[in-house]
């Protein structure tokens, strides 16, 4: 049970919040240009990394407002929030 | 007198009391302070079970949470609780406790005779075939196995939960534990101290009153009052006992259970008997003690054969003494310290029997003084005796084998100890791996988690003036850590430990035959693990400390092998040839110890399950007999029965009259979200197949949305209330999920739209009035808008009064009747509701529920998304290409409906289906093939989403999705039944009434 750091609220429990899938996956700017390879590339791939993941979570239960979270896949930690927009640090993007 | 074993003084138990109880049948007497376990030991009880797999005689082995064998049905009726631990379960006057197994004669202990042909595996080796067997065998495997039942009645007892926040969370409430608590309170932190037993105090309550015990120059006993009571005068710190950390989750989030019902007997009035604790603490010390294991040698579950603290913790803690001619048999110093106990409780101790030789330590130096005789170097081979030990059997070491030398002394109680295994469960709940050390013999708690820390025997001090001092300096610790200034004091003290000698590992006694043909060395009792069973698993093959679990069930019982788990591992590791470090441990997983269900469910049972929700009419459909279903949370009126009918009868009425006359439908639970903002329809647009920026206001337009994968999930109405305002209906579902859907894109894709989305769904109540005489219904209650048909067009809204009440009205039909949607205020809904029934009546209105309007709807062919579609159909899968905009450039899932797998041959389609019986109706769900005679596996064409009878077309009929369905009408499928009939079906249109939409245009 995480304790997640909700960048407009503050620290709140898990069971307020939903995950909202990986992060920084970039909608193609002109869908129809997409070859069928890219198209479901951006549709069904998905990084499971073992190790830092780049991840949405929505505070569903509160503000309702999704966000960035960086954790860790097998400590669990919780390495940065950022709100929607604001940069990622380095790593966790994806294509 | 018949406590046989109660000794005449000594111990925490109220001896001025008596308490009655039963155990199988048989009432015994205990005291108040006692445990069951302590009860039955007092009253000489020495047989409490049978074993798992042999049925063999088993006594009471521990004190605590680790007794793998006195696990009892404690109480009866509604409340009766399986698998209790007798050591655990504190007496009360009238408790009835009971096992299942069958303490005199037992005709499954020939299992035990011959127990060579049930060996490791021998389930899976013997019930393997033929596979489809498994079942039955399972039923009476299981049958004859069982330790416990539930009960079957409805639980009335409260359970709660409670979410805490600390700054320190001390769990185990010993002389480390104390001081920890002391400690970081004393600096100002918010603390919580829990512990598992009655009361605090942990190896202080069942050491004697001497001076080694004391601390601070007082008593122990005094010393734990005294602590406690400061504690408890602290205004933020929560004491609790009777509660039991079960797990360690992530962040800091530890669960805690709190019995506040089961040692009573029964719940205080209107109190809970279980309460479990969410606790979010900043930060955690671990002092969860050491659990000490027993040594390994033949017949060690020979009744009276327990570890050597627990007959210290039955003398000292509750005046009980388990026999009165001991033999101790130990590896290390602790041991002689139950000598001492049982010497200074007047018991005869026949022999410490010492792997190690010449012991030197303080303690084996008492023991001499005491003229205990010491057999040095020397193991027991094994245990005599049937339902009680009666003797041992001892011989001589050379270093792991037996020289030949052996002797036999006679006793009825065996204390043994192997060492001390460290509580290291907590902390390796989160992922972190125990670290074994040679030097004490044991698994530590590896590196710190973030945010906790260990102190006491958990981290493998062995001695009360460390673990006081090791308590003081990690409650600091732990609240500098939390941001609090440590005040002045100093650590409390207790007298130096004497000299001591080291622990010799010693993991399984020669019995100087080879392992499976000597006597039986039981590693896990509750599971009747023996060494042999551990060698059988290695021999076959299995090397990993998992697998070899799973095979011989080591450690698999309600108490998790905390007895006997490491003592298998390190036999595991000789057997391999490894080191233990090596071989390693199984995996700690949450619960501690078991928890109740009812503490997980909390409140959160029964109607307090999950949220009713309820429209504005509710009221009125229950007065007037309506029977409900669940959609989601909502609970929706399914249809109102007239005075006998059956349900055929009621549809057969609400659907005539709705088609002929008017019939009205709570609609109030679809979802309605309106939509603001500069961006709305550029917005819309990509959220819906159809074209949303041309609307009119005014207008409605039915609309579908797809995933990015181009599969239909909702569906709904979209009217344009003016610029950049809309209002939008989703299915009663999904309008959680739609607006979920909404937020997603607007705050992660497309942040700068000008866009707000506002769920009203309770705010409005929705009243659909359908059929040909719902023009004259409205117009009875509305004189500010114009009902003619060219003024009010199919598809526009009007905003007025019905009834008085501002409403929208809303011309949409789901019955492809003439119809209207009135839209009010929830609070005047119920108002509205029972004006239109009263202006409907001299047209013979009814009211219909959602049976009725899935009959009226799907005679149109319309579908419901999430019955009709289940998250792989397309618009063109459904013919609902109408739905999708032409010349639109992108919305979600545009992209995917152009995917070389959607537009392929075969995929299934949605179509009508007409039984050639028209009397019978096909299941939904039904699969459909094209052969029924077709060998199996019986190739699947499709499956029936809608089916209904018919009172309108005169016969049943059905909606289905068939692979390539559209181009197959008039051919025939067929449905085979789980009772071996065909029910054969010819594809057709999926609308099979009014085709032309004439009836909604009227």
């Amino acid at each position: 049970m995480f304790q997640i750091d909700c960048p407009w609220c503050g620290p709140r429990d898990q069971q307020e919040f939903s995950y909202a899938g990986e992060g920084g996956i970039q909608r193609p700017q002109d869908p129809s240009a997409t070859t069928d390879a890219e198209w479901a590339d951006y549709l069904f791939m998905r990084r499971n990394p073992r190790g830092m993941h780049h991840e949405q979570w929505r505070h569903v239960h509160g503000c309702g407002q999704f966000f960035q979270v960086t954790r860790h896949t097998v400590t669990y930690r919780i390495e940065s929030i950022r709100r929607m927009g604001e940069s990622a640090a380095a790593g966790g993007e994806s294509s | 007198m018949s406590q046989t074993h109660r000794l005449s003084q000594g111990g925490g138990i109220d001896r001025a009391r008596e308490l009655t109880f039963t155990f199988n049948g048989r009432r015994y007497q205990g005291h108040p302070g006692d445990t069951l376990a302590s009860a039955l030991l007092a009253n000489g009880v020495s047989v409490i079970g049978r074993s798992f797999k042999y049925h063999r005689p088993r006594g009471i082995v521990g004190a605590g949470p680790e007794e793998p064998n006195a696990i009892f049905q404690v109480g009866t009726g509604a409340t009766t609780r399986p698998d209790q631990r007798a050591t655990q379960v504190e007496l009360f006057d009238g408790l009835v406790a009971s096992t299942s197994a069958r303490l005199g004669f037992d005709p499954l202990s020939v299992n035990n005779m011959f127990a060579r042909m049930l060996p490791a595996g021998f389930y899976y080796k013997t019930f393997k075939w033929p596979a489809t067997y498994w079942p039955r065998y399972e039923e009476k495997i299981r049958a004859v196995a069982g330790i416990g039942e539930s009960p079957i009645e409805p639980d009335a007892d409260r359970y709660d939960h409670m979410n805490a926040h600390c700054d320190v969370l001390v769990v185990g409430g010993g002389p480390a534990g104390l001081a920890a608590a002391q400690r970081a309170a004393s600096a100002g932190a918010r603390v919580i101290l829990v512990d598992e037993n009655p009361a605090f105090g942990g190896s202080l309550l069942s050491g004697r009153d001497a001076p080694d015990n004391h601390v601070d120059g007082r008593s122990n006993r005094d010393w734990i009052a005294n602590t406690v009571a400061e504690l408890a005068a602290m205004p933020d710190v929560r004491l609790l006992t009777r509660t039991t950390a079960f797990g360690n989750y992530d962040h800091n989030f530890i669960g805690l259970m709190e019995d506040r019902g089961d040692y009573l007997g029964q719940p205080a009035a209107h109190g809970v008997r279980h309460r479990l604790w969410r606790v979010r603490a900043r930060q955690v010390v671990l002092a969860t003690g050491a659990l000490e294991r027993p040594l390994v040698f033949g017949n060690n579950d020979r009744p009276g054969v327990m570890t050597a603290s627990a007959v210290s913790i039955y003398i000292n803690r509750y005046g009980v003494t388990p026999g009165y001619r001991a033999v101790v048999f130990t590896n290390n110093d602790s041991a002689y310290g139950t000598a001492l106990d049982l010497h200074a409780a007047g018991i005869d101790v026949a022999a410490v029997v010492d792997v190690r030789r010449r012991p030197s330590g303080a303690l084996a130096a008492a023991v001499r003084a005491a003229k205990i005789p010491i057999h040095d170097g020397c193991t027991l081979i094994k245990a005599r005796g049937g339902r009680r030990v009666r003797s041992v059997e001892i011989g001589r070491l050379s270093g792991e084998q037996l020289t030949g030398d052996r002797w036999k002394i006679s006793c009825d109680l065996v204390a043994s100890s192997g060492g001390w295994s460290p509580v290291v469960h907590l902390h390796c709940h989160i992922g972190s791996k125990p670290v074994w050390d040679d030097q004490a013999a044991c698994f530590l708690p590896g590196a710190d988690n973030p945010g906790q820390t260990s102190a006491g025997s958990v981290t493998g001090h062995f001695n009360l003036r460390d673990c006081l001092a090791q308590g003081f300096e990690r409650g600091d610790a732990a609240a500098a850590a939390a941001g609090f200034e440590p005040t002045a004091g100093t650590a409390p003290s207790a007298p130096a430990a004497g000299e001591t000698m080291p622990i010799r590992p010693f993991w399984l006694a020669p019995s100087g035959a080879p392992i499976s043909r000597g006597p039986k060395q039981f590693v896990d009792f509750q599971n009747d693990t023996s060494a042999a069973d551990i060698a059988l698993a290695v021999r076959e093959g299995y090397e990993s400390v998992e697998h070899v679990k799973r095979y011989t069930a080591l450690g698999f019982g309600t108490d998790q092998g905390k007895l006997g788990n490491i003592n298998g591992m390190a036999i595991l590791a000789a057997t391999l040839g490894k080191s233990i470090a090596e071989t390693g441990t199984t995996t700690f997983r949450p619960a501690y110890t078991p928890i109740s269900f009812g503490a997980l469910a909390g409140r959160n049972a029964g109607h307090l399950f999950d949220p009713e929700r309820k429209t504005a009419m509710h009221e009125w459909h229950a007065a007037h007999g309506a029977l409900f279903e669940n959609v989601g949370q909502w609970k929706r009126p399914w249809y109102y029965p007239k005075d006998g009918e059956s349900m055929q009868e009621s549809l057969d009425r609400e659907c005539q009259t709705t088609r002929t006359a008017a019939g009205v439908l709570d609609a109030s639970t679809l979802g309605k979200i309106e939509v603001h903002g500069a961006d709305a329809d550029r917005f819309l647009d990509l959220i819906y197949t159809g074209a949303r920026r041309n609307m009119k206001t005014g207008t409605c337009r039915y609309g579908l949305m797809l995933h990015e994968d181009g599969m239909i999930f909702d569906d709904g109405v979209t009217a344009k209330l003016g610029d950049n305002h809309y209002f939008l209906t989703t299915t009663t579902g999904g309008a959680a999920g739609v607006m979920n859907w909404l937020e997603a894109w607007h705050q992660t894709e497309w942040p700068d739209m000008d866009v707000f989305f506002t769920s009203i769904t309770d705010q409005w109540a929705t009243i659909a009035v359908n059929g040909p005489k719902s023009r004259e219904v409205l117009q009875a209650l509305c004189n500010d808008i114009d009902f003619d048909r060219d003024a009010f067009a199919f598809m526009t809204f009007r905003e007025g009064t019905v009834a008085g009440v501002a409403a929208r009205v809303f011309r949409i039909s789901f019955t492809g009747e003439l119809a209207f949607e009135i839209n009010v205020d929830a609070n005047h809904g119920r108002y509205v509701w029972e004006a239109v029934m009263a202006a409907g009546a001299p047209y013979g209105i009814t009211v219909y529920g959602t049976e009725t309007m899935h009959i009226l709807r799907a005679e149109k062919g319309f579908i419901v998304a999430g019955q009709d579609t289940d998250g792989s159909m397309t618009p063109m899968d459904m013919g609902m290409q109408w739905a999708v905009g032409k010349k639109k450039t992108d919305f979600i899932g545009m992209r995917s409906l152009a995917r070389p797998d959607i537009v392929a041959s075969g995929r299934k389609q949605f179509v009508g289906l007409l039984p050639t019986d028209g009397t019978v109706v096909l299941p939904e769900g039904a699969q459909l093939v094209d052969d029924p005679q077709a060998p199996l596996p019986m190739p699947m064409v499709g499956h029936v989403s809608s089916s209904y009878h018919s009172v309108t077309l005169g016969h049943s009929f059905a909606l289905a999705l068939v692979k390539d369905g559209q181009s197959r009408m008039g051919e025939t499928v067929y449905s085979p039944q789980p009772d071996g009939s065909v029910i054969a079906a010819t594809i057709a249109g999926p609308v099979f009434y009014d085709r032309e939409g004439a009836r909604q245009n009227v």
